[in-house]
Order: C-alpha cells, then sequence, then structure tokens
C-alpha cells in the first residue's frame, strides 16, 4: 500500500509554463497568416445584406471591390448622409466607376484582365438608382461579371 | 574567479509576452473577410439592333419591386416567402405539347399551356424602382437563384444521387484536384444546361 501512498506535504505541484511561449507562437502563426492587411480604409457605413444562395469569391487577386454607403460619421458633414460610391479611398461620382475599372484592370496582369470579378460591397439600406448607375457604367467598360457581397444568413431578415 | 563554462543563459521567461503583444497586435488588425456572395452576369452593351428579339409574353415572369418594397410577380401581388415557390412553378411548367421540339422530359410542373414552354425558353425579369432599397433587391434575387438552385438540385439529385450547389461549389474550389474538376464540369454544364439561369434585368424606373 505505501507504494502508492502519495507524500502528504499538501502542497499543490506548480504546472510548467514552459510551453506557454510555444502555444502562443502557435496562435500567434495562425493570426499572421489568416491576415489581411487591408489597403483601404472604408469610409462608407458598410453593413452588408444577408443572402443565403451565395457563392464563394476564390482568389482575391481578380477581385476589384467597390463600396457603397452613407458616409461614417467624420465624413457627414462634408459629404452628407445620403449614399455614396468608394474607390479606393476616396468618394466618386458614378460617373468615375468607368474609369477606375479600366485602371485597376490596367494594373493586373494580362491572363487576368478577363477574368476579372467587381464586388459590389454595397450597405443595405442604399438605394437601387445608384446601384443601377454603378451597373450601366460597369456594362459601358464591359466588366460584367458581378459579384453582390453578401453576409451569409437568413434572406428574408434584411 | 570560477571560470565560465559557456556564454551566458539568456532569460527566455519575457519570451511569452513578446508572443502575446504580437498575438494581440494581429488579433486587433485580422479582419475575418467576407466574401461570398450572387455572382450575376451584366448583359452587355450592344448597339441598338434594328430588329426586336421576339419572346413570347407567356414565357417571361416579371417580377417588379416598386419603392416600398412590394413586389409584383406576374400581375399579382405577392409576398417575399412566395417567389421562390412561383418561380420555381414557372420555371417548371413545361407548357410546350410532347412531341414538339420544346417538350421538356424532366419538368415536373403543371404544364399549363399559358405558362413557360420550357425551362430553357423561360425567362425572368427582375425590374426595381430607383428608390427600392438594397436589401429588397437582395432577398429578391437570392429567391430567384434559390429556385433555379432547387431545380438543379433536384435533377442532380435524379441523374448523380448528389446536391448540385454542393458538386459546384467543389468543382469552383480552387483545391479540388484536376481529374475531379475535369469530371464535374461535364457534370455541371449538363445540369446547367438542363436550367439554365436566364435572369434579365429591366432598367430601373424613376417614380413619379
Amino acid at each position: 500500500m505505501s507504494k502508492f501512498a502519495k507524500k502528504k506535504d499538501g502542497e499543490v505541484p506548480a504546472v510548467s509554463t514552459a510551453s506557454l511561449p510555444d502555444i502562443v507562437f502557435m496562435l500567434l502563426f495562425f493570426f499572421m497568416t489568416v491576415t489581411v492587411m487591408k489597403d483601404s480604409s472604408v469610409k462608407v457605413s458598410n453593413e452588408l445584406p444577408q443572402a443565403n444562395e451565395i457563392k464563394k469569391l476564390e482568389k482575391k487577386d481578380r477581385v476589384i471591390t467597390i463600396y457603397v454607403g452613407a458616409p461614417t460619421k467624420e465624413y457627414t458633414k462634408t459629404y452628407g448622409t445620403e449614399p455614396k460610391i468608394q474607390l479606393n479611398d476616396k468618394f466618386a461620382n458614378p460617373s468615375e466607376v468607368g474609369d477606375y475599372i479600366l485602371m485597376e484592370r490596367a494594373k493586373k496582369s494580362q491572363e487576368l484582365q478577363n477574368v476579372l470579378t467587381t464586388s459590389l460591397k454595397v450597405d443595405k439600406n442604399a438605394n437601387m438608382g445608384l446601384i443601377a448607375d454603378i451597373k450601366l457604367e460597369l456594362r459601358k467598360v464591359n466588366a460584367l461579371k458581378v459579384n453582390y457581397t453578401t453576409y451569409e444568413g437568413d434572406a428574408f431578415k434584411n | 574567479m570560477a571560470r565560465r563554462a559557456g556564454a551566458p543563459e539568456v532569460s527566455a521567461g519575457s519570451m511569452a509576452d513578446i508572443a502575446f503583444l504580437l498575438l494581440i497586435f494581429f488579433l486587433v488588425t485580422t479582419t475575418i473577410e467576407t466574401d461570398a456572395g450572387l455572382d450575376r452576369m451584366l448583359p452587355p452593351m450592344e448597339p441598338p439592333t434594328e430588329q426586336d428579339v421576339i419572346v413570347k409574353q407567356k414565357n417571361i415572369f416579371q417580377v417588379s419591386i416598386n419603392k416600398s418594397g412590394q413586389l409584383l410577380a406576374d400581375g399579382e401581388l405577392i409576398q417575399l416567402n412566395q417567389l421562390r415557390e412561383k418561380a420555381t412553378a414557372f420555371l417548371d411548367n413545361g407548357g410546350a405539347p410532347s412531341g414538339t421540339e420544346d417538350y421538356c422530359k424532366y419538368c415536373k410542373g403543371k404544364r399549363d399551356a399559358s405558362s413557360s414552354d420550357s425551362p430553357s425558353k423561360a425567362i425572368i425579369s427582375v425590374k426595381s424602382d430607383r428608390e427600392t432599397k438594397y436589401s429588397t433587391y437582395i432577398t429578391v434575387q437570392n429567391e430567384l437563384v434559390g429556385a433555379y438552385n432547387d431545380l438543379r438540385d433536384r435533377e442532380s439529385q435524379r441523374l448523380y444521387k448528389k446536391d448540385f450547389t454542393a458538386m459546384e461549389a467543389e468543382y469552383l474550389n480552387p483545391e479540388t484536384d484536376k481529374d475531379v474538376k475535369e469530371e464535374l464540369k461535364e457534370k455541371v454544364k449538363r445540369i446547367q444546361a438542363l436550367f439554365p439561369q436566364k435572369l434579365s434585368e429591366a432598367e430601373t424606373s424613376t417614380s413619379n
């Protein structure tokens, strides 16, 4: 019996923290790899609508993003509260969308230029009029593949 | 003085702190991207042609959304949650009589002569107002794509015992093997041909 008798000194042995750095490093590498550094900050309120019949946008290098929404608080003074288009880092008119697409397209490599998708990240409170203007501009420059980017969720909750 | 045996050991105790600091930085800057959505092809800009393409009225399913978000489908005021059912019924109708070239063997609809002839003839047209809310529009688009997906899933189940949406997702996934992709491509194309997605978008109207 005495073989299994525990030492009765009443102290709880300290848990070794030697592997803590390893665990933390593992987490660190995970977050380092999944992080996407944003090259432009979103200046419009951008709450996307929900949909469930969605397709994933693979290959980020083939995507051009256009943001639409009401300017955030710090910009309401200068730009008002009506939904606006944001291209790269600045607000724009619908007529500038075509030029922007052509410019972005020219930046991509030759073989990608025909397979680009335009991702429309539109706030759910925006009006269709603005979207229609954008779509018209996109058609003019022959950027026909669009993706209405949404959150995954119940479409009836919109 | 005692001779040192080697280089003094550097304390690694603060390593965890440094790593935590970096970890928190990346945690804060991480944004999980929402890169999924509804794919749509816009119609190309065509030079105005002299003759209009004539499409029979019964082959068009007209969906209009007004500025307050109400829905008019084929002249009938309906609720958003009825749309999928209506669209499915329209697409799956297969009204062409058997024996004619448009006859649809796989349709399970009512075969109503006053509705669409066959899925390949059926066109859904969406018309929205300039003041329609974007979220309503997305819901409508979602339901229409859902109607197509439901029908494609049905046919896919019948032919390959597999959902079309699952096959398509696998086909589009860049990590899928090439051989598997080739095989899937054929199947996906076949199903798509059975129910080709013909969603047309009319110009938005201005309400007065």
